[in-house]
């Protein structure tokens, strides 16, 4: 948003960052907005603060999207991913610049964030036709039956996205949802949502069915109760949430039995080092969004 | 009387199957037009060179050896003849890759240069296909669905493992072999380079590879694809040539790792050549597999598995259903429906899209073939064969169906790799287990019944390395495929796949 000179002679035409929801970029039912500014204080847009009821039409369309994708083949996901991170190597430039101008880090520091963040896509690709290989299991019953377990996808999954790492993390803990089969209604960082919206423009015109990825930009006070509280969100990505909130987030998600995914004991999202493969490309944060089911079936003639 | 009102042109061609509404035995009442597929995408040069150390090479003595497309039994194109000093280069270019880049790349490195593979043959999935069935034969439309689409997804599948042996390994340190040398078949020419290359990349080794004579075009096309993919130098290297230069790679003192899909006859040799030696060996080799249909199966479905389990390919397949074991009680019902279905069996040009048989690879397949059929009739068992026409020129067989068939009979034992079935009965489970594991072979099995439990039941009697229950021929990168007894040892596809190409050392 930094003005030229108009003496320069060209006025740039500066971008309405919205909110997407199914497949589609609508500005926040609500009407509001709020002010996103650089890491140096510098305004850089009008983000959407999202609503209640936009936390509702999120989860409806996720809803929608979610048999589809998780009917998809485990390789058909990986492809999808995979694809992700083509497109996103592809506008790198622009990555680059969102997350200099977001984290106030140098163009250097940036790009290695950038450069991470597409290939942890393409780390999360690959695992989906292998998680259920890793995960799953025949089982070895003192009986005349086979019997076996296979992951399946949660289902709907409220990410409440790192507060710090406005790219990197939030591809860190939104792949491996999408690669197990789960669709996402994501709360974006607060203070530095530009770069998540970037991506939703990347998924928009990937292969990423509508809906199988919803993106908010808000007040986490107001979007992760919401998600927490909602019936139709199966499971919350708590990594993001602020530890004043983690007590009213958990007991609202206790309502409907969501699976919640905490932060691990001891770590601070700002300090987290998402750069980390060790600490950043875990089969784990696949396995939190999986149900597991065992079937018998009976041997014999 | 058609639309047009023009009179229906009498139908020369084979009585059609009963059930079909058109009256038991009356005549198919439609002829198919030719449905060529271009052969314009596949440009094939007069002259291949070796593949060595990233770059195209003359052999060192300049002989050639010559390709021919077996539908017309024309001359395709002129192929470096690989001598012993070629095979040593190659050697040594897979060593140098080995350790100075691609055993030094970081793994995630690694797997995205075998994502670009996958990708650029996604991309170029037609041009492979038609290149693929103009060398080897096979009808368009199973290089173009099965054949090239599975080799991008094997490629697909291990790039995912490069960089995450540990989770397929807990525990333990996955180190690459180092060189591998790998010989594959000319059933299957590009899916079998990728289910060779693709495990072997992803560990972290480097690989020569010998395409069969009879079929080197495609992974002298996929050369080019490494070279696009801007792979380093020597991890991929390709020689051309006779058997003899493949039993060099096999006994070469720097190679530590062999994988061979062929013969078993050829799958001895080497095992032999290895006695003694450190080289790990994995052999996937032949098959004679039982195909058992209960009398309680889907028997339409069935009878499209038993097809699909001979036919498919020209029955030049490992796993082939060459066997059909059929319950006694529907045998008379169950031959009379396989007959009627093979009548619309189309046998003919491999480019043509309704193509469902092609050519035979090459004379000297076409010669064996026939000669295995002619031992069945001499044998006593009752031959049937459609009464098709077949091309003028090119190797062209009959798919042939043999009843009367005793286990005792060469049909009933020897792999034939062709496309002839041999049908026995059976009565009891316990008979049909007796004779599927009746053979020295132990590759795949079949199993055709509504009831779970004995599909389960006969499972875990069957002694072969993949069972099919009520399908057949279904391969997937996730799935581990391989045999049990001489059919071989070790797996190919799956977490098993990555086993035969890594040391697993303690942390």
């Amino acid at each position: 948003m930094a003005d030229r000179d108009p003496a320069e002679g060209r006025i740039e035409v500066w971008k309405t960052y919205k909110l997407y929801i199914g497949g589609a970029f609508p500005r926040t039912e609500s009407g509001r907005t709020y002010v996103v500014s650089a890491a140096d204080g510098t305004p850089l847009a009008n983000a959407c603060r999202a609503s209640r009821k936009d936390v509702r039409d999120a989860v409806r369309a996720a809803r929608s999207a979610s048999g589809g994708w998780a009917g998809r083949t485990a390789m058909n996901r990986g492809q999808i991913l995979y694809r992700v991170a083509e497109l996103m190597e592809g506008r790198r430039a622009q990555f680059v610049e969102d997350v200099a101008q977001a984290e106030g880090l140098s163009a250097g520091k940036a790009g290695a964030a950038v450069d991470r963040a597409i290939d942890r896509w393409v780390w999360y690709a690959g695992w989906a036709d292998k998680i259920a290989q890793v995960l799953g299991s025949s089982n070895p019953v003192a009986g005349p039956y086979f019997n076996f377990t296979i992951p399946e996808p949660t289902g709907v999954v409220g990410i409440v996205a790192p507060e710090t790492s406005s790219l990197l993390g939030l591809v860190s803990r939104l792949a491996p949802a999408l690669v197990g089969g789960s669709v996402a209604v994501v709360a974006t960082s607060e203070a530095r949502p530009l770069p998540a919206i970037t991506l939703a423009e990347v998924l928009a015109t990937s292969d990423v069915p509508g809906g199988v990825v919803n993106i908010l930009t808000g007040l986490k006070a107001e979007l992760a109760p919401a998600m927490a509280a909602h019936d139709d969100i199966d499971a919350i990505d708590a990594w993001g949430v602020p530890e004043a909130l983690r007590r009213e987030v958990e007991l609202a998600a206790a309502e409907n039995v969501k699976r919640v995914a905490r932060r691990p004991k001891g770590v601070a999202d700002a300090r987290f080092d998402w750069l980390d493969d060790r600490a950043a490309e875990r089969p784990e944060w696949i396995a939190a969004f999986l149900e597991m089911k065992t079937v018998w079936h009976p041997i014999g003639v | 009387m058609t639309s047009d009102g023009k009179a229906i042109r009498p139908w020369s061609g084979p009585k059609g199957p009963a059930g079909w509404g058109l009256g038991d035995g009356q005549a198919i009442p439609w002829e198919y037009a030719p449905a060529p597929e271009s052969r314009d995408i596949a440009k094939i040069r007069p002259q291949y060179g070796l593949f060595i150390g990233g770059r195209e090479v003359p052999s060192s003595d300049g002989a050639t050896f010559t390709s021919v497309d077996p539908s017309t039994e024309q001359p395709l194109a002129q192929l470096a003849r690989a001598t012993t000093a070629d095979a040593d280069r190659a050697v040594r270019a897979a060593r140098r890759a080995q350790s100075r880049t691609w055993g030094r790349l970081h793994p995630r490195e690694r797997a995205k240069y075998l994502f670009r593979i996958a990708r650029i043959l996604q991309e170029r999935s037609r041009e492979f296909a038609v290149l693929e069935s103009i060398d080897s034969g096979k009808p368009i439309k199973e290089s173009r669905d099965v054949d090239v689409p599975l080799a991008a997804a094997h490629f697909w599948y291990y790039a995912g493992w490069a960089d995450k042996l540990e989770y397929a390994f807990p525990g333990r340190n996955a180190r690459p072999l180092g060189v591998v040398a790998q010989i594959i078949p000319w059933n299957f020419p590009l899916l079998m380079l990728a289910w060779k290359i693709a495990p072997a990349l992803a560990a972290g080794n480097t690989v020569v590879l010998k395409p069969a004579s009879t079929t080197p075009l495609t992974a002298l096309l996929f050369a080019e694809v490494c070279r696009q993919a801007r792979l380093p130098g020597g991890v991929v290297n390709i020689v051309t040539g006779p058997g003899e230069i493949g039993m060099h790679l096999v006994t070469h003192p720097d190679v530590d790792k062999v994988a061979f899909t062929g013969s078993t006859s050829v799958g001895k040799l080497i095992q032999k050549g290895i006695a003694g030696t450190d080289k790990a060996l994995t052999l996937e080799l032949g098959g004679k597999a039982a195909n058992i249909v209960f009398e309680d199966a889907a028997l339409d479905q069935a009878v499209e598995g038993v097809i699909n389990g001979i036919y498919f390919n020209q029955g030049e397949v490992c796993c082939a259903g060459s066997r059909l074991l059929v319950q006694e009680s529907i045998a008379g019902p169950f031959i009379d429906k396989l007959k009627a279905r093979l009548l619309t069996i189309r046998v003919g040009d491999p480019l043509d899209k309704n193509t469902d048989v092609g050519a035979i690879n090459s004379r000297a397949q076409l010669e064996k073939i026939t000669e295995l059929v002619a031992a069945g009739t001499a044998e006593g068992a009752e031959i049937y064969q459609p009464p098709c026409d077949l091309p003028d020129r090119g190797f062209f067989f009959r798919p042939t169906l043999f009843t009367n068939v005793a286990l005792s009979h060469r049909i009933a034992r020897e792999e034939i790799f062709g496309p002839v079935l041999a049908v026995l009965t059976f009565r009891t489970p316990d008979e049909a287990i007796e004779k599927a594991n009746n053979t020295e072979y132990g590759l795949s099995a079949g199993v055709w019944t509504e009831k779970g439990s004995r599909i389960l039941a006969m499972v875990s009697r069957l002694k072969a390395g993949v069972v099919w229950a009520n399908t057949f021929n279904k391969f997937d990168p996730t799935s581990p495929f391989g045999g049990y007894k001489e059919s071989g040892f070790g797996r190919e596809g799956g977490m098993h796949g990555l086993h035969a190409y890594v040391s697993l050392e303690d942390r």
